[in-house]
């Protein structure tokens, strides 16, 4: 069984984003790391290993040259082998281009499962793992709370909130993207440090994938960012006071607008 | 003006198709893309126009089945109301058993008619549908997107950047937008002229691969595990007693969620010790995290830092869960949360919308 994880680098702090001259998000300002979802959809594939023997996991990632690191984690983690996609002219890339490199290497290496996180933590790219899917013309399982995956068919549970549970089941190939809540990672052994180092970094281009560069990048992005202002201020009043039922009036009202009720 | 295609998604709540379509009357004529004729569509259409605004009739069928409107998916007349000039139905089996892939069928047909945008909750499902509508039509794909206006050439999208830190203004530039718009932070006002909506039936021959993901449970038993709940109602010592701990179990029933305690309620044996929520018991993920009496120490902040949404109710204005939580109440969880679920059951039989 072939895994595909797809991965990705993300700052580690929580207020280090920044937005270069060009409008794009400068990615490598301050420490950066493996992206928490991420680090779950390797972990999952990993579990995956523990119950067959043909699994080969393959990590693949899209960005400049210091997303290597992410890779890295990865191998620590456990995945066998990485696939570094790097390119200049993928600077700027929007949802559709991203999906278009990322389905194009995934095709390029073969694959049963493809799994990714969820939800990145520096930007709203929720939907690349669908507009992937799409691409290769397979079903996705997105948001899986918990993943179960058996000989011919996956099986994921989804906790959508207001009482919204709901199983979903296909057969591979396919691709899943999971969430944090799909289990606690494990923490690696130490001599997998020492393996990781043995493990193989592939580096393509977009010559690699057979990629037009008109088609990705900022030149081949269907969407353009026009500004980027910061909001100042953090969160206005964010603390509610008073007798005890406009708090509580308060709190109904920021629940229903959050759609909790 | 062109059409604005609004995604009424699979058992979606009224609120988010109505903010959509506030969004969409700035952009063109809002049209419903709706998975099934939507419910009182023939009561709007025979009934009088005090029925289509939201008169007496209308009302008295809102007060029988409460959640109509509140949970599930809006009548036509409510459609009307916010400015949809169109409804498209699609009757066929496969829009309930398979509704993400249904629906992406539906919209990429209905986009044959150049649409100015397509507008979809970012909810779990519409975030999948929009990515695929956006491969399939080769369209700019926006989420996050928090405010839409009309521009020279199509619409300008505000998407909230980094937990709101940042507004971005985009735009797309080939295809038919997609904008997956995070519907809570959207105003939702009716149209001026409430519209009567038209209900056009699509039909529709889907091929063989939407079937290709089967729902095989849907269940609303609330399950114990607090791993992957979606909904966590978390008490602490605030909460003062192991009877006072069953405010925390209603508020969380309330909520269709799962009661969860600090480490100072655990070692009380106010709460078994699996429901434990801090660095050394369970490290939680949830949509909502809603901390009743705990300040917030450092290993309980480490099992709850990856919740979405953090609400706290403490009486100590400076607990460090205030800097944590989206919103903050200072009072007496005794006090607060009794008056909350009142809050919660009222809001409950009354559907928001329709009485407005």
């Amino acid at each position: 069984m072939r895994i595909v994880v797809l991965v990705k680098q993300v700052p580690s702090t929580d207020d280090g984003l920044s937005f270069a001259p060009d409008l794009t998000v400068i990615r490598d300002a301050g420490p950066c790391g493996l992206n928490a979802a991420d680090w779950c959809a390797v972990d999952q594939s990993l579990q995956v290993a523990v119950r067959r023997r043909d699994v080969q996991i393959t990590a693949v990632t899209m960005g400049p040259p210091g997303a290597a690191d992410a890779l890295r984690t990865a191998l620590v983690l456990g995945a066998d082998a990485a696939v570094h996609i790097r390119d200049e002219a993928l600077h700027g890339s929007d949802a559709l281009a991203t999906s278009r490199v990322l389905a194009a290497a995934v095709r390029r290496l073969g694959f049963d499962l493809v799994l990714c996180g969820a939800t990145s933590a520096d930007s709203g790219m929720s939907a690349v793992p669908a507009m992937v899917a799409e691409r290769l013309g397979v079903p996705a399982l997105c948001f899986a709370d918990r993943l179960l995956v058996r000989e011919r068919k996956v099986e994921i549970h989804r906790d959508d909130g207001c009482g919204d549970r709901r199983v979903f089941v296909a057969a591979p190939p396919m691709v899943i993207s999971v969430t944090e809540r799909c289990g606690e990672p494990h923490y690696p052994r130490y001599v997998s440090r020492f393996d990781a180092r043995d493990k193989p970094i592939a580096v393509w281009g977009l010559d690699t994938l057979g990629i037009d560069p008109a088609e990705v990048g900022l030149a081949g992005s269907a969407c353009v960012v026009r500004a980027a202002t910061p909001r100042s201020g953090g969160r206005p009043d964010a603390l509610a006071m008073g007798d005890p039922t406009s708090v509580a009036i308060r709190l109904a009202d920021f629940l229903a607008e959050r759609q909790f009720l | 003006m062109a059409e604005v295609l609004v995604l009424a998604g699979p058992g979606r709540a009224a609120r988010a198709t109505c903010a959509l379509l506030t969004l969409a009357r700035r952009l063109g004529t809002p049209a419903v893309v709706a998975g099934a004729p939507a419910n009182g569509t023939t009561r709007a259409r025979a009934g009088t126009p005090a029925t289509v605004t939201g008169g007496g009739k209308n009302g008295a069928t809102q007060a029988r089945t409460p959640r109509t409107v509140a949970g599930g998916p809006a009548s036509a007349a409510t459609l009307g109301r916010f400015g949809a000039k169109t409804i498209y139905a699609a009757t066929a089996p496969e829009m309930d058993e398979h509704p993400v892939a249904a629906r992406v069928e539906m919209l990429v047909r209905l986009a044959r008619h150049r649409p100015a945008a397509i507008l979809v909750a970012a909810d779990r499902d519409g975030l999948e549908i929009a990515g695929r509508v956006a491969v399939r039509l080769d369209s700019g794909f926006l989420s996050d997107v928090v405010d839409v206006t009309a521009g020279p050439d199509g619409p300008v999208a505000v998407q909230s950047v980094q937990g709101g830190a940042w507004r971005v203004e985009s735009s797309v530039v080939r295809g038919v937008p997609v904008l997956a718009v995070r519907t809570e932070h959207v105003a939702i006002t009716p149209a001026p002229a409430p519209a009567r909506p038209v209900v056009t039936t699509v039909r529709l021959t889907f091929p063989r691969s939407v079937r290709a993901v089967r729902q095989v449970a849907r269940h609303r038993a609330r399950p114990r595990d607090l791993s992957t709940a979606a909904v966590i109602v978390a008490g602490g010592r605030g909460v003062g007693s192991a009877e006072g701990f069953e405010l925390v179990r209603r508020l969380a029933a309330a909520l269709d969620g799962v009661p969860a305690g600090s480490h100072a309620a655990a070692e009380q044996g106010w709460c078994p010790p699996q429901m434990q929520v801090d660095q050394v018991g369970q490290v939680v993920h949830p949509s909502l995290y809603l901390a009743l009496g705990i300040s917030g120490s450092l290993r309980h902040r480490a099992g709850m830092r990856g919740a979405g949404t953090v609400v706290a109710i403490d009486s100590d204005p400076q607990a460090p869960i205030f800097r944590l939580s989206d919103l903050g109440a200072v009072g007496d969880v005794h006090q607060v949360v009794p008056e909350l679920l009142a809050e919660i059951e009222r809001r409950r039989a009354l559907p928001l919308i329709a009485e407005e």
